[in-house]
């Protein structure tokens, strides 16, 4: 079957200078994707790269089998691919629901529907929504920013280290919802830190390495060995 | 035009030329060097320029004045007055983005002219102040090419300083500053202090341009430091030149008030009711001037070159 | 007494200008992240191209308001794509740099086109109203209708920012730029708004000079220091704060004449931006620093 998402040997950075050697990713439709590795492997560059955010030198990106390499975030958009970046990812003088709004700028036809879908899987979201988002804790501000994706309707979502800087109880939570949102049919392809726990919920894992691929191999395979948990899952 | 009169006219060219050069050297030190976006030269200048004149002319009932000092004494108040000024606004600005430099400066720079215009006891008001002497006066080299060589002795002066604090490590520091600020700080070093540095320096050689200017023009009046004369055109020199670059500068200096110069010379042609349109047109060219050069060629005639001792070259994004 | 509130009243009027300049600068500088030194000089053409308008078609002085808004949007959309969109991806410092010299050359195309001399909309003399239940002060029916219109115009941005969809994208662009551009926000269209609102509002500013004073190349070049401390203090990047900024500002510098003499009233819009500068300079509602 098609790839939902299909990126081949890769290659592009910031001035110049090439951070992703020959990267390769895959995400099939209701696959959890995740991507490990050792800080400056390049795994949200790959991310930013993949979502036209930087310049792809050579290599390949397609998505559900049409090239969409260097294609501007807008018409990434347009397609049904979402991208929650790690840190400033909420609009924060606005408030929630103007941020759910921004989300769903280029999409046509009643609003309504779409932040209602938001508000269940986030009932938190809807009780805060007339509240600024810069005013809001960190976990809050992650919901926000997941919802804000959520608003196209994507079918592949990706998240850069969703869990950054939140508490463990958060974190679960976090997972909890990325399953959810997954169940729901949504692609999912995610840089995490927490290694362990974002294989764990993983149908598959990319360990990169200096912008290449290591090893890729389904979630508990790559627990399971014994090389990556003693390079990325603390022994 | 007679050979006598083209070279007549070549010197006093040359010797003003060689004023907004020591300008365009004073902002090469502060943009350049540092990225620190200062509009209101034209208050640097002025400072110098009256400063300069009331210490240097005999004394007159008009405005305050008559200490009848040398041409030297003067420049160095000069210098002085606008190094206060400079310490000033760079105390309140070295901590801010470069966006409320450039609104601070060119308030003060109005302020100044406001200033001037207005306190009569100080500097004559609008009827400004004549008879600034001559700095050779007196000596056999009291002639317009004297004038020059005197100017062409501190543009080359202020061209090794600035050329000096460029190569070394204080100057290293600077650009890194320009650079990469985080980086730079970081590393442990006090930007604020160093910004206010180099803004102050670049303070004292536009009054020192200043002081240059009133003792060749002989006549000062607030009129000579309306933004456009005073701050703009030098903006443009050091642009077109090449920022960072104090050859450039200098090249800069020279080419702008070329093109300044040519087309008063064009405008000079038009029946005499038109000689505001005259002057409203040759602003608008060198407004377009700056705005092609900006466009197609951001870096100057002479781009920067770095001093080669400097292994570490590469640069973020 | 009387005197006070007669400069309150001045000072209000002032203010309103100030504040339809300010909104502008604010507004651009939230988007481009530049401060945009042609703004006084938008005033400045803003009132010219009214002026011709009324006296092209022979018609009243308040039909240079709409003709000149239409007139300057048009002309700031315009300048935009063809400078300073050239220059975005260079430092936003090399904007700044751009709209200085597009003021100088703005300055001197009003120069060239109705000349030096002053020139007025032709209003008529008026007689002011007396208002003995406001202590006897005196008010001109110019001076109510450039605070009314004001405060309509005020309303309008804030509904539009508030309301559309536009609007929201626009307060999204100026607080988180990448943000905006992942969510699939078009920049570009949202950038042509924000001229066309700053160059309507300069162009509201510089008719309201001319009503109120007279036209003159340099009109705007004078009020663009109030403008920007008045940007400044309420805070850059922020067009709710313009509002207050511009009101305050205008006040203290009628107010300042009871004090200092009049050609120093530019100095006290000047002495309390830095005064903010100091104190707290993200201003009074915490800007974009």
């Amino acid at each position: 079957m098609t790839n939902l998402l299909d990126a081949r040997e890769i290659y592009g950075g910031y001035g110049g200078v090439d951070i992703l050697q020959g990267t390769n990713l895959r995400v099939a439709p209701d696959e959890i994707v995740v991507i490990i590795g050792p800080n400056g492997a390049g795994k949200s560059t790959a991310m930013k790269a993949v979502f036209g955010l930087l310049r792809i030198r050579a290599g390949e990106v397609r998505y559900k089998g049409e090239a969409i390499t260097n294609a501007k975030p807008e018409q990434m958009v347009r397609r049904g691919i979402a991208y929650v970046p790690q840190e400033k990812n909420v609009f924060p003088s606005l408030t929630v629901r103007e941020n759910l709004e921004m989300g769903a700028y280029l999409m046509k036809g009643d609003l309504s529907k779409r932040l209602d879908k938001v508000y269940t899987l986030f009932p938190k979201l809807a009780e805060r929504r007339r509240q600024q988002a810069g005013l809001m804790s960190g976990g809050e501000r992650q919901m926000v920013a997941m919802g804000r994706a959520l608003m196209i309707d994507p079918e592949l979502l990706m998240l850069d280290e969703p869990t950054a800087g939140l508490s463990p109880l958060l974190i679960d939570e976090t997972f909890e919802r990325i399953k959810e949102i997954n169940a729901q049919g949504i692609g999912v392809l995610m840089v995490e830190q927490n290694a362990k726990q974002a294989l764990a919920i993983a149908d598959r894992g990319y360990v990169l390495a200096t912008g290449r691929n290591r090893h890729e191999d389904t979630g508990p395979n790559l627990l399971a060995d014994p090389e990556v948990a003693e390079m990325f899952l603390g022994g | 035009m007679e050979l006598s009169g083209i070279a007549s006219y070549l010197v006093s060219f040359l010797t003003f030329a060689g004023v907004y050069a020591v300008l365009a050297l004073g902002l090469n030190m502060q943009w350049g060097f540092t990225g620190q976006f200062n509009i209101g030269i034209a208050g640097f200048f002025a400072v110098g320029a009256y400063t300069s004149a009331i210490l240097t002319t005999p004394s007159s009932p008009a405005y305050l004045g008559g200490f009848g000092m040398p041409f030297l004494v003067g420049l160095a108040g000069a210098v002085i007055a606008a190094t206060i000024i400079g310490v000033i606004i760079g105390l309140i600005t070295a901590r801010l983005r470069t966006d409320y430099l450039a609104i601070a400066s060119i308030g003060i720079a109005e302020m100044i002219r406001l200033f001037i215009k207005n306190e009569d006891w100080l500097s004559n008001g609008v009827r400004g102040i004549a008879g600034i002497p001559r700095p050779l006066e007196g000596t056999p080299l009291d002639t317009p090419l004297g004038y020059l060589l005197v100017v062409a002795v501190f543009v080359v002066a202020v061209y090794f300083l600035v050329e000096r604090a460029y190569a070394s490590p204080w100057g290293r520091v600077l650009r890194a500053i320009r650079e990469n600020e985080p980086a730079t700080a970081a590393a442990g070093k006090d930007i604020a202090n160093f910004r206010l540095q180099a803004f102050v320096l670049g303070s004292a050689i536009m009054g020192l341009g200043g002081g240059l200017y009133a003792h060749f023009f002989g006549f000062l009046s607030p009129e000579a430091f309306m933004p456009l004369y005073g701050t703009f055109i030098v903006w443009v020199m050091l642009i077109a030149g090449g920022s960072g670059n104090n050859r450039g500068a200098i090249l800069g200096a020279v080419v702008v008030w070329g093109v300044w110069s040519v087309t008063e010379l064009l405008t000079d042609l038009l029946p005499a009711e038109h000689a505001t349109q005259g002057a409203a047109l040759r602003v608008l060219l060198i407004g377009v001037l700056l705005q092609v050069i900006l466009v197609t060629r951001p870096e100057g005639i002479l781009p920067e070159k770095p001093p080669r001792l400097i292994a570490d070259r590469r640069r973020k994004r | 007494m009387t005197d006070i509130l007669q400069l309150l009243v001045y000072g209000l009027v002032l203010g309103s200008v100030l504040t339809m300049g300010a909104i502008g600068v604010s507004m651009i500088f939230g988007i481009l992240r530049f401060a945009h030194f042609a703004h006084g000089d938008f005033m400045t053409l803003g009132a010219y191209l009214g002026l011709a308008f009324i006296s092209a078609f022979h018609l009243s002085a308040w039909w240079a308001l709409p003709a000149a808004m239409v007139g300057m949007a048009v002309i700031a959309v315009f300048i935009d794509q063809v400078l300073y969109r050239r220059l975005r991806r260079t430092q936003p410092v090399i904007l700044l740099i751009a709209s200085f010299g597009m003021a100088l050359i703005l300055r001197s195309l009003v120069q060239l086109i109705w000349g030096s001399d002053n020139q007025t909309y032709a209003t008529g003399i008026q007689f002011p109203w007396r208002l003995d239940w406001l202590g006897g002060i005196r008010l001109k029916p110019d001076h109510l209708w450039i605070m009314l219109i004001s405060l309509g115009l005020v309303i309008a941005v804030h509904l539009f920012l508030t309301r559309s969809r536009l609007g929201k994208a626009m307060r999204a662009m100026s607080d988180n730029m990448d943000l905006a551009l992942v969510s699939g926000i078009p920049a570009e269209r949202v950038i042509m708004v924000t001229w066309v609102i700053g160059g309507a509002l300069a162009a509201a500013a510089g008719v309201f000079l001319g009503i109120d004073t007279r036209l003159h190349p340099v009109m705007g070049w004078t009020a663009l220091l109030p403008v920007f401390a008045a940007t400044i203090l309420g805070g850059i990047g922020r067009p709710y704060g313009a509002i207050a900024g511009g009101m305050i500002i205008g006040v203290s510098m009628e107010m300042s004449t009871l004090l200092i003499p009049a050609a120093y009233k530019p100095a006290v819009a000047f002495a309390i931006m830095v005064g903010m500068l100091i104190l707290r300079p993200q201003g009074i509602f915490k800007g974009t620093l």
